[in-house]
């Protein structure tokens, strides 16, 4: 216990504060300010994999390490679609998951935001349109912006983030 | 020993039972042999080399006008064979080789589905890879097939059946394809009573995306980004397997610096994956510092990749003929640098994992493979070393610059989900030596050769051992340089049904770290 209390107080806090060089520090204030007035101070991702390759869905789990910590600014990930406010969708969406993600969707309930995140969700990447995959997720459900990127950095990921809630 | 001096062994079993082989080119398919085998064979050589030994590598087909051509990889002490038969496409009938070799199931009925041969004494002859939206009468590996099909209407796959129990008590969990976390979609059927899993049925193949379809007809650049797209967390072995594939097809030899740097690429990768992976084991048994410290760690890493290779999870820095860019001096300084911190980081760490009670008391027991049923299964990577399956290609048979190095691997033995995170703390210790070799003797000159696409027909088998373990990647060459077929095998296939047997008899709460212990790729295996 003591080597663990020992090597939590080394490791001291290594959250960072976003890069200054952008508009960013305006933005993430704008955030908390954005999710306080929409979302009553609370942010509820229900991520959805449609046919993704795996790699947005790591950029997104960097999201909850210490030096982004997304938690901070009100945003959490939950695991049932009746608790989202938001579902951040990634991949083609492949034939097979067509049906989940409408019923994912259909569970979700209203106002709900649709973010598309990485190219396969944005445009249908490297995947594109065939008989097994959909492409864009706005082929399948209403998408109310897009967050470029193969994948998406966990700060493309934020950005992206921010700048919805900026725009709705 | 040298290579292959058990084949005659075994061409001398197959004449003992009266399988009729032709020994193929030597050279097509360097380093691995070819066997050619009438049809109705198909089966009993299986089966004589099941009972010789070989483990059973995969299987894939391919159309060549009204015939359908099958491979069946084997492999024997890091060499690999290839078995191949022809059937007509008007009748693909051909002995299944599942009753010998139980990790075949799955790939078979891909092939079934995908390009509808039919495979007798099968023991599970149900759908894998298709899902109803598109007919059964149909295959989209065939010529026939327009990658651009328009797929049936979306609607609940509701007609598999799935295994049913019954008696007191007993229940089902039916679990996804849209998981309660942030990975991949597939569906988990449990059968428990209280609190114990009786049974556990796999139902994948939701994020198949026709890899194997589009992959048609790309120029040999465009087919080494798809690879990297295979598994997202796989980019760098993907790319390469494929790109080793079709390298060899085109006779190109990639130049030592090159092949270090691919080498560099890998390492790092096996590393920043097993981090992932031992936090997130701790994760599963609410071990949250240890998540932390180990996602920190892997950040750390994935920032050393961006500032030196130009992508975090080093996507298409592998390309056919070497490698995109070259490292600068500093940068090489930089990732050799980045080595003791990372050393010294877990040797505060390991400690604790390894001398923490509670958490041996949720890893330790849970979730055990045997070593024979991870024989029988075939398990690759980190879930065959930890049930007796001493398997690392890097070392059995070394590709460049494998061959100059000494590469350690380790063993366990009680098949647990400790031993399989003991697997992968002690990959990242050997990684990090490799790496430091790697780096501090990294050849000077060129990165690159240019790309010279094997005239129609060429073929090339691509083996390189992943994160995962051994990944295999079959190319074949049509006219102007295009890709007539890809084939990548994932460990997956094979560590994927290791997980229904290993959940036997475990509580339902222990799943998630189960599952995470064996971590499948979904995409890599839905395709």
């Amino acid at each position: 216990m003591l080597r663990i209390l020992n090597k939590i107080r080394q490791t001291g806090l290594i959250t960072e504060d976003l890069p200054r060089d952008v508009v960013l520090e305006q933005v993430g204030a704008q955030l908390r300010a954005g999710i306080a007035r929409q979302f009553q101070g609370s942010l509820a991702i229900r991520q959805v994999d449609a046919g993704s390759c795996n790699a947005c869905e790591l950029e997104i789990h960097a999201l909850n390490n210490g030096y982004y910590d997304i938690e901070r600014y009100g945003v959490h990930f939950v695991a049932s679609p009746r608790h989202a406010d938001v579902l951040l969708v990634t991949g083609p969406v492949s034939v097979h998951m067509e049906t989940a993600l409408l019923r994912t969707y259909e569970a979700t309930p209203a106002p709900r935001l649709v973010i598309a995140a990485g190219d396969c969700a944005a445009c249908g990447g490297e995947f594109g349109c065939s008989y097994a995959s959909r492409g864009a997720v706005s082929n399948v459900i209403p998408v109310d912006a897009v967050i470029p990127g193969c994948p998406p950095t966990p700060l493309a990921l934020m950005q992206g983030l921010l700048q919805v809630l900026e725009e709705t | 020993m040298s290579h292959f001096d058990w084949l005659s062994e075994l061409l001398a079993r197959y004449q003992d039972e009266r399988v009729l082989v032709r020994r193929g080119s030597a050279r097509e398919l360097a380093p691995a042999h070819l066997l050619e085998i009438d049809a109705e064979d198909w089966g009993r050589a299986a089966q004589v080399a099941a009972q010789f030994g070989c483990r059973w590598a995969g299987v894939w087909a391919e159309q060549h006008d009204d015939s359908l051509l099958i491979s069946a990889a084997l492999a024997y002490q890091g060499d690999h064979l290839l078995l191949r038969t022809a059937v007509p496409l008007a009748a693909p009938r051909l002995p299944s080789q599942t009753p010998y070799y139980p990790g075949a199931d799955r790939m078979e009925r891909h092939v079934q589905d995908m390009h509808g041969v039919v495979f007798s004494d099968h023991p599970d002859p149900r759908r894998w890879s298709r899902h109803n939206r598109w007919a059964p009468d149909r295959y989209p590996l065939r010529k026939d097939f327009s990658v651009d099909n328009a797929p049936l209407p979306a609607a609940p796959e509701q007609d598999y059946s799935f295994i049913q129990t019954q008696g007191a008590g007993a229940y089902e969990i039916p679990v996804g394809p849209v998981h309660a976390g942030i990975i991949e979609p597939g569906h988990f059927r449990f059968q428990a009573v209280g609190e114990m899993v009786l049974n556990l049925e796999q139902r994948l193949g939701y994020v198949h995306k026709g890899i194997e379809k589009i992959a048609e007809g790309r120029d040999a650049h465009g087919l080494a980004r798809l690879a990297g797209r295979v598994s997202g967390d796989s980019t760098v072995h993907h790319a390469w397997a494929a790109c080793m594939a079709m390298e060899r097809a085109a006779r190109i030899t990639v130049p030592p610096r090159a092949q270090a740097l691919r080498a560099v690429y890998a390492e790092r990768e096996r590393i920043a994956n097993h981090l992932g992976d031992i936090g997130a084991i701790c994760n599963d048994v609410a071990f949250a510092f240890m998540w932390q410290q180990f996602a920190r760690l892997r950040e750390l890493w994935l920032r050393d990749n961006a500032a030196c290779c130009g992508h975090r999870l080093l996507m298409d820095c592998i390309v056919p003929g070497g490698v995109a860019r070259d490292l600068s001096a500093e940068q090489v300084v930089r990732l050799r640098s980045a080595v003791d911190p990372l050393r010294r980081e877990l040797a505060a760490l390991y400690p604790i994992l390894d001398d923490h009670p509670s958490l041996e008391d949720r890893l330790a027991t849970t979730g055990v493979l045997s070593a024979e049923q991870a024989q029988r299964l075939g398990c690759l990577g980190y879930v065959g070393k930890a049930s007796g399956q001493d398997a690392d290609l890097r070392r059995d048979h070394p590709y460049a610059p494998y061959d100059r190095l000494h590469v350690p691997s380790p063993l366990f033995q009680t098949g647990d989900v400790e031993a399989r995170m003991q697997v992968r703390m002690q990959e990242v210790l050997d990684s990090l030596e490799l790496l430091v070799v790697l780096l501090d003797t990294l050849p000077d000159g060129a990165v690159q050769v240019p790309w010279q696409a094997p005239a129609a027909g060429s073929e090339g088998l691509g083996l390189v051992e992943g994160w995962r373990g051994e990944i295999l990647s079959y190319v074949r060459f049509g006219a102007d340089g295009r890709i007539a077929r890809y084939f990548p095998r994932d460990p997956s296939w094979f560590n994927w049904p290791a997980l229904e047997l290993l959940i036997h008899g475990n509580i339902v709460p222990d799943f998630p770290v189960c599952n995470k212990s064996v971590n499948g790729s979904y995409s890599g295996h839905d395709l």
